[in-house]
């Protein structure tokens, strides 16, 4: 198993690297799509990695899955990456086939939902979808939709027009409306066979506090070697105590949400692990701010410019430990969980691989 | 990229949970019969009797080899084991030191004797050590340390004054460093040597410094011409520096580095009932996001010692977040019950007790062991800062 996954990072990590290049990034943010960059996600089967083998994958697990979500917030890949293996995972629930990527889901907000109804002429479907991650690129939306039957996985080929919206990082998070929007009976998964809502919710929390853990990687990284190289009163600002102690406080953020990270990734690699999902989320949520604070503190004047990578981390940061719950959300959840488990058993509780799944469905 | 810092993942082995099991029917059946209580001062309690019951159940020395009284178990099985003693506030203090790292340093480098006439004892919960290290003028500058300590026939003639040494006055041995040559300030880490010293020596006074909860924890201990035999000697002369930075990441990797106001946090809960209002679920699930995470933390740390690592840089970064997660369990509990809750509290309810302790004793976690200036220091060398 982690050999697979040592070789999948690997090889992923040498297209991120190759082709995460400052030009990509910068086209991003002005909103071009990386083609190059997709095509060889596609071509070497990362794109399609949370497949099983029989429906035409690599068959990665959760946790060969996190791993590359990491290297992934590490690189700021401007791609749904973890959006089309999400959709993966939703239409697989639901016994659809799977779809070519780009492709995007929803609903990511909890207010959001969308409704389909069946009429003698077909399926309709209704209702707003809010910040949708990358729709505008995506060539599909797998959603879950209310249907009096019940939840009902679905996959929209013919993207619709979208309002266009960002996040802090400039990643689209776009808006769509679905009028009436006729879905044919081959795009509709069974009543109650998919994901539902809130699984997709915590899905969608546990890969943003992978690629998170990433991301303050990078920000480490290079918050470090700025302290050796920038030169103020003779010597690399580094040498200082005042800025040593700083940089140490974020490296024990950093170390907490790898561990974190690491530690909801593994709890899922069969069933949804929601309890080690919301603690991760709350947790790494929590250490963005010293993360980036201080990442900014150290490179200064130099940090905040449009020149200087640190923002494409930091932003990435700042947007995504607001979607899919903030750490309040999931604190809150938490301490729901652990008031209903109680005092003398928290230990237990806590220290349990395997939990007895308590809490509300949604943060 | 993407490894810092080496607390990589961990297969958690099944005879772990069954261990943690063990040691909870374990507890169970001391609770039951009153042998010990959850009290505001947690494990920090000295119970020779309780320690002597740890050992019947071969949870003293664990890792250490049979042939020295120990059980060859390892470092993971250790971990799982302290960590339910010291969650359950279990009274496990007066074997702890000579469990976490005095064992340890002399089977790394103590010698044959010593391991023979001390690791028997420890592993069967009846010899207990404290560590003589500060001294008034020598605090996280442990090198400027003045107790000296000269040759003589057949050993060493001790002179000086140690402070903040805790349990002193109940210890068996001291673990003690001293200056074996003069202090060289262009090399400053050399001329310390470690000697193990039996607390009744004669030339030994022992003086309590009351803290300011007014518990007796810390001493002073004058050394006026204490004489130690040769074989007293741990490890090499003139390399107790080099020696003592392993032993320091066996003191700073575990988890009582963060379970000290966790009786704090059960009872809490026991007073919030089971649906909080949000802002009170908010505070209790970030400590409790916090615990989980430093669980992991001290875990893989366990893992590494287990390889044979020594984890300095990640054992400063445990004990810098554990610290810190020490002092926000009472501060986030203080927001959740104030003032008017407490006062309407029953009086038979522990919660006020745990608070106060855990307050009072909040501004010492994160300077014993190490400060955290130091510990970020620490880590700033490994990110190669210094």
């Amino acid at each position: 198993m982690s050999q697979t996954r040592d070789l999948l990072v690997a090889s992923a990590t040498r297209i991120f690297s190759d082709l995460c290049t400052r030009a990509t990034l910068e086209a991003a943010d002005e909103g071009a799509w990386p083609e190059g960059l997709w095509s060889a996600l596609d071509s070497t089967g990362i794109a399609a990695a949370s497949r099983s083998e029989p429906r035409g994958g690599a068959g990665a697990e959760m946790t060969d899955l996190c791993a590359l979500a990491r290297a992934a917030g590490y690189w700021a890949l401007p791609v749904p990456l973890v959006e089309t293996w999400l959709a993966e995972q939703m239409l697989a629930a639901a016994h659809l086939p799977p779809v070519t990527g780009p492709v995007t889901v929803g609903p990511v907000m909890r207010r959001d939902a969308v409704q389909l109804t069946r009429d003698p002429a077909g399926w309709t479907l209704r209702g707003v979808l809010h910040r949708v991650p990358w729709a505008r690129h995506a060539t599909a939306l797998v959603l879950v939709a209310d249907s009096p039957e019940g939840a009902r996985t679905l996959v929209l080929k013919d993207m619709p027009a979208v309002t266009e919206g960002w996040n802090l990082a400039r990643e689209p998070r776009d808006s769509l409306r679905f009028e009436g929007c006729r879905i044919p009976d081959e795009c509709v998964g069974a009543a109650g066979a998919g994901m539902g809502r809130p699984e997709l919710y915590f899905r969608g929390a546990l890969f943003r506090s992978q690629q998170m853990a990433g991301a303050m990687e990078r920000v480490l990284e290079l918050t470090v070697a700025y302290a050796k190289e920038r030169v103020q009163f003779g010597r690399p600002i580094g040498k200082f105590q005042a800025v040593q102690q700083q940089i140490a406080a974020l490296a024990s953020q950093v170390a907490a949400s790898s561990a974190a990270a690491e530690a909801a990734a593994e709890a899922n690699s069969d069933v949804l692990a929601r309890f080690e999902i919301a603690a991760a989320k709350a947790r790494i949520g929590e250490a963005v701010a010293t993360v980036a604070e201080v990442g900014h503190q150290v490179h200064a004047a130099m940090g905040f410019t449009h020149e200087h990578s640190l923002h494409r981390s930091t932003r990435r940061l700042w947007g995504w430990r607001d979607e899919f719950g903030t750490e309040a959300d999931w604190q809150a959840w938490v301490g729901a969980v652990a008031a209903s488990v109680g005092g003398e058993q928290l230990w237990t509780y806590v220290v349990a691989s395997r939990k007895p799944d308590v809490g509300p469905p949604l943060p | 990229m993407l490894t810092s810092f080496s607390l990589s993942s961990l297969e958690m082995p099944s005879h772990l949970q069954s261990l943690r099991e063990e040691v909870r029917d374990f507890l169970q059946t001391q609770l039951a019969a009153g042998s010990y209580a959850r009290e505001p001062s947690g494990w920090d309690r000295y119970d020779a009797a309780f320690s002597r019951k740890v050992a019947e159940r071969g949870w003293i020395g664990m890792t250490w080899p049979r042939r020295y009284g120990g059980h060859e178990r390892t470092s993971l099985e250790r971990y799982v084991v302290t960590e339910e003693l010291l969650a359950a506030g279990a009274p496990v203090r007066a074997h702890w030191l000579a469990d976490r790292q005095f064992g340890p340093l002399l089977l790394a480098v103590g010698s044959e004797a010593q391991k023979r006439d001390y690791l028997p004892k420890i592993a069967a919960g009846e010899c207990y050590v404290c560590v003589g290290m500060s001294e008034p003028d020598s605090g996280s500058d442990l090198a400027s340390i003045r107790t000296r300590a000269d040759p003589v026939k057949d050993g060493w003639r001790i002179n000086g004054r140690k402070v903040w040494t805790s349990y002193a006055h109940k210890a068996h041995i001291m673990n003690l460093f001293a200056r074996t040559a003069v202090f060289d300030p262009k090399d400053r880490h050399t001329g310390v040597t470690q000697f193990i010293v039996p607390l009744d020596s004669s030339g030994i006074s022992i003086r309590p410094i009351i803290n300011l909860a007014g518990d007796h924890d810390f001493n002073e201990v004058v050394f006026d011409d204490v004489f130690v035999p040769v074989g007293n000697v741990i490890g090499a002369v003139g390399q107790g520096w080099q020696q003592v930075s392993g032993e320091l990441a066996h003191e700073r990797a575990g988890s009582e580095r963060w379970l000290n106001a966790y009786g704090v946090l059960v009872h809490l809960l026991q007073n919030v009932g089971t649906a909080p209002e949000r802002h009170s679920a908010q505070t209790i699930g970030r400590l409790v996001s916090h615990l989980w995470t430093l669980h992991r933390m001290s875990f893989s740390l366990a893992g590494l010692l287990n390889q044979g690592i020594t984890p300095q840089v990640e054992a400063a970064l445990v004990k810098d977040l554990g610290n810190q997660f020490d002092q926000d369990i009472p501060e986030g509990a203080r927001a959740v019950l104030q003032e008017e809750d407490r006062a309407g509290l029953a009086s038979n309810d522990r919660f006020n007790a745990m608070l106060d302790r855990a307050l009072l004793y909040a501004p010492s976690y994160p300077i014993r062991g190490g400060t955290r200036e130091i510990l970020r220091g620490i880590i700033a060398r490994g990110l190669g800062l210094r």
